[in-house]
């Protein structure tokens, strides 16, 4: 039983994302679509950050740091950095959404395909 | 000078990041002085990457550690892993650094009059460095996690310019589309970046390579990794997003994407030869690169065919010819553990795959450009509507044959170089891989003379009469890339000796690029 809190959080993320590529590959409204990436970006997130959780760990901040081990801070690094780019991401999709909009009146990516063949 | 060589690999990054933020400020004094910045810029980062080539060839593998006391200390004093991000250019970094370098800079100077008279140049300027940045961050970085940041940062750039006509439906759909799949493969590449540290607690290609020991888990961030970068260099049957990104973009950021995707293509090498060298089942993978690089081959000259859209069928092209650099290192790969098939063929498969890159984005992007030419002055890209163009637009008729030629393989051009390494190559190997290469090539040819009748010959069609040669930057851009061309199809045995056999000996030969940074680890 004391593992399962433990690896809890990897299934979950490994849970949202499946769910966030059966999103972007099988729904139409492209809102939608940003919305998977965004919950795939967060699954990742949730990953690393799992990842660098070790149980009676110390926060790496040495101004009145408590007694014991400090975590290496690599993982939340990475998620930080994620989180600012999966915004810059974001939105830069959610333009263009906004484009496609204005330019053919539709976001449904089945009626609002131009370029095919 | 010595200066110069030490920090170039940290400048080239540097000077066009902070050129690409400097821009819309300058471009305030006017469109001169931002034109004189960004050619300064541009033309001080290719002398750079010039004297970092040469100091490559001559003496190997250059490290440069951000914030270490000496920029080749990659381990702090008292540490056994490398902790510091770190720039690590080989023979295989430094040619995408030139193949880079040189197609920006031809892509700039033709981009200067093509974009006059339009809204948001300060911002394409912009862009257009970051997408250098990301480009050239990617092929140094000896850093998994960095590598995914250049990634994001040339993904998020190349949208910018594929959807820079936002008035136009199918250019923001097709940078909408190229948003959704770097986003995607990035993401991909990140998870597989967690496992690989989750297990070695090291970010560095060269650590993570020391520390190898290819479990169930490695194999699942190879999958990860290996699909992602398929899908980012436009390989079939991940390849759905090219016709689409290519088309719409504007002529001086097409050859940039298209160098962009190329260089995931030089990730995914660096991550099956350097990163999982010597463990991975070669002759394996080695045929499954092979595979897709057979059906790109076929898929994009069949679907590129019966295109009426000039830039659709030759963004086709691409994704066909991207085939044949797959199949040329796909076969090194297969063979790279048979020390006697690897110096009878394997070695040579793999040149004429690499070289086939520089020769590639070099003609394609001078097609893109011709086309995008066209559009500049005719307003379609409908082969159907064009006719007598070459009355009018000599210069621009003579480098579309020159680059359809090219793409052919016929002599004396450089595409007949690389692809005749790789026929021969290939026979060695399988007959038949390489009989569905020419026959490819025949294809290539037939499409390609077809539009050059249809847009370039015949009668001068009426509505045409007014026509005139574009630009005169444009022309130099073109001209640059055709310049290179011929040189290349001319002196194939020099340029494969000075930049292409160190970039195929750094693959092949994972131990310098590991020692390079574990060599004083215990």
């Amino acid at each position: 039983m004391e593992h399962i809190p433990l690896n809890f959080p990897f299934l979950a993320a490994m849970l949202l994302v499946g769910i966030s590529l059966y999103i972007i590959v099988f729904k139409r409204n492209l809102i939608k679509l940003v919305m998977g990436v965004a919950i795939l970006s967060s699954a990742i997130n949730l990953f690393l950050v799992s990842l660098g959780y070790r149980a009676g760990g110390v926060a790496p901040i040495y101004t009145d740091a408590p007694e014991g081990s400090m975590v290496l801070p690599v993982p939340q690094a990475l998620t930080l950095t994620n989180i600012v780019i999966g915004v810059a991401v974001l939105a830069l999709m959610l333009t263009l959404v906004i484009h496609i909009y204005r330019n053919t009146g539709d976001i449904d990516s089945h009626k609002s395909r131009i370029l095919k063949g | 000078m010595d200066y110069l060589v030490t920090h170039s690999p940290a400048l080239i990054v540097a000077l066009p990041l902070l050129a690409a933020f400097a821009i819309p400020l300058i471009s305030r004094l006017g469109p001169r002085v931002r034109a004189v910045l960004c050619l300064a810029v541009l033309g001080l980062v290719a002398a750079l990457v010039a004297i970092l080539a040469v100091d490559v060839h001559a003496v190997g593998i250059r490290l440069y550690t951000f914030g270490a006391t000496a920029p080749e200390m990659a381990l702090p004093g008292g540490y056994m892993v490398p902790v510091r991000i770190m720039f690590e250019v080989d023979g295989m970094s430094i040619f995408m650094g030139i193949v880079i370098t040189t197609v920006a800079v031809a892509s700039l100077i033709y981009s200067l009059q093509f974009l006059n008279g339009q809204t948001g140049q300060a911002r394409f300027y912009s862009l257009m460095m970051l997408l250098y940045v990301g480009m050239m961050g990617l092929a140094f970085t000896g850093d998994m996690f960095n590598m995914f940041v250049f990634l994001e940062i040339a993904s998020i750039a190349g949208t910018g310019l594929a959807a820079y006509r936002t008035n136009m439906a199918d250019a923001v759909e097709g940078g909408f589309k190229y948003i959704v799949i770097s986003a995607v493969s990035a993401l991909m590449v990140l998870l597989a970046i967690g496992i690989l540290y989750a297990q070695y607690n090291v970010l560095s290609i060269a650590a993570l390579a020391h520390y190898m020991q290819y479990t169930t888990l490695d194999m699942m961030a190879l999958g990860l990794l290996a699909g992602a970068f398929v899908m980012k260099l436009a390989g079939v049957p991940l390849h759905m997003w090219a016709p689409d990104t290519y088309t719409v973009a504007p002529a001086g950021t097409t050859p940039m994407i298209l160098a962009a995707s190329y260089t995931s293509m030089y990730a995914l090498y660096r991550i099956t030869f350097t990163l999982y060298g010597g463990h991975i089942d070669t002759a394996a993978i080695g045929w499954i690169v092979i595979i897709v690089g057979v059906l790109s081959m076929f898929v994009g000259v069949m679907m590129a065919v019966h295109q009426t859209d000039i830039k659709r069928m030759m963004a086709y092209h691409a994704i066909s010819q991207g085939g044949y650099m797959l199949l040329g290192v796909g076969v090194g790969l297969a063979v790279i553990a048979d020390p006697v098939a690897l110096a009878n063929y394997g070695r040579d498969a793999m040149n004429g795959g690499i070289f086939h890159i520089i020769n590639h984005v070099f003609y394609k992007a001078m097609l893109f450009m011709t086309a995008e030419a066209i559009f500049f002055r005719v307003g379609t890209r409908d082969t159907n509507k064009m006719g007598g163009l070459a009355r009018n637009m000599k210069w621009t008729a003579i480098f579309y044959a020159i680059g359809a030629l090219a793409i052919s393989g016929i002599p004396p051009f450089n595409g007949f170089a690389s692809k005749l390494l790789i026929y021969q190559t290939v026979l060695s190997f399988n007959p038949v891989l390489s009989v569905i290469a020419m026959f490819v090539s025949l294809v290539t040819l037939a499409s390609f003379a077809k539009v050059f009748y249809s847009a370039f010959t015949g009668p001068e069609m009426p509505g045409y009469k007014e026509v005139r040669e574009v630009p005169k930057s444009m022309l130099i851009g073109m001209g640059i890339l055709a310049a290179c061309i011929i040189l290349f199809g001319i002196f194939p045995g020099l340029i494969v000796d000075t930049i292409v056999a160190p970039a195929t000996e750094a693959l092949i030969n994972q131990a310098p690029y590991i020692n390079a940074v574990m060599g004083a680890a215990p």
